[in-house]
């Protein structure tokens, strides 16, 4: 069997949410670059269609779920290559929890960006 | 099991001439991370001109009263600048997320012996799928 290696403690809750989110983020991420560059381009953005496309339960719901797991994805990397170039005590604490808040602070602007869009939580 | 692996501080700027296949795409995989998440935070702010835009906010663009948002994203997309960063973002995005599927297999036993192949086959599809894009990320810049 191959040597595993990895650059987290494997087989933790973290280690797996990192990669399960890393799975998705492939997928959705490149739908997200197809459908805003090469179906649609990024010069024609207009309010109005970026609202339409909102409306929608499911893209909206895409892009919520989007958000949160690029913000858990980028968040906990950046976390953990600090920890692997030796933070530690204190200094990670104070880390861990700014990072903690600067993904509310964005999970909560992009809510509410969304909601713009969308008039609101989409129910249809 | 797992293990650690020491790879020294990377920061001794003079070991570079030591690195193989994998502390590069160690170091590029961190890199591109860092981009990333730094250009979502940045995003965000962006398109965050949708929520006064929402709330009916205008703004003088091209001769007329446009909304914030479209005013916004328009005149962003007018820079040449942002086109190319743009196109810098789809490079970082797309060797992120194939070395990325590297990783993943490598993680899931597949592929170890040769991590070094799949790295400059990242590199090579990295660069060859940039420049397929760049006509569609750059036109009507000019």
């Amino acid at each position: 069997m191959a040597e595993r290696y990895s650059s987290f403690n494997s087989g933790g809750r973290m280690w797996l949410l990192q990669r399960v989110t890393a799975a998705f983020l492939l997928v959705v991420l490149a739908f997200h670059f197809f459908l805003l560059h090469f179906v649609h381009h990024a010069d024609e953005v207009t309010l109005a269609a970026s609202s339409a496309r909102m409306e929608q339960l499911s893209y909206y719901s895409l892009m919520v779920l989007f958000l949160v797991t690029a913000t858990f994805h980028g968040v906990n990397g950046v976390y953990n290559a600090l920890v692997n170039q030796g933070l530690t005590g204190t200094k990670r604490t104070v880390v861990k929890w700014t990072l903690v808040a600067a993904s509310v602070v964005l999970l909560f602007q992009g809510i509410r960006t969304a909601n713009a869009w969308a008039g609101g939580f989409p129910l249809l | 099991m797992s293990q650690s692996y020491n790879r020294g501080l990377i920061e001794d700027f003079s070991r570079w001439r030591e690195f193989e296949a994998g502390m590069w795409a160690w170091i590029f995989h961190k890199f591109t991370g860092w981009v990333l998440i730094g250009y979502l935070f940045t995003h965000i702010a962006v398109l965050s001109t949708a929520i006064p835009a929402a709330d009916g906010a205008t703004m003088m663009f091209q001769g007329s009263q446009t909304d914030v948002f479209t005013g916004t994203i328009v005149s962003l997309e007018g820079l040449l600048l942002v086109r190319l960063l743009e196109v810098g973002l789809l490079a970082v995005a797309v060797f992120h997320m194939l070395n990325g599927t590297r990783l993943l297999l490598v993680d899931l036993g597949v592929g170890l012996e040769a991590q070094d192949k799949s790295f400059y086959a990242s590199l090579i599809l990295t660069g060859a799928i940039t420049v397929a894009s760049v006509p569609t990320f750059i036109a009507g810049a000019f």
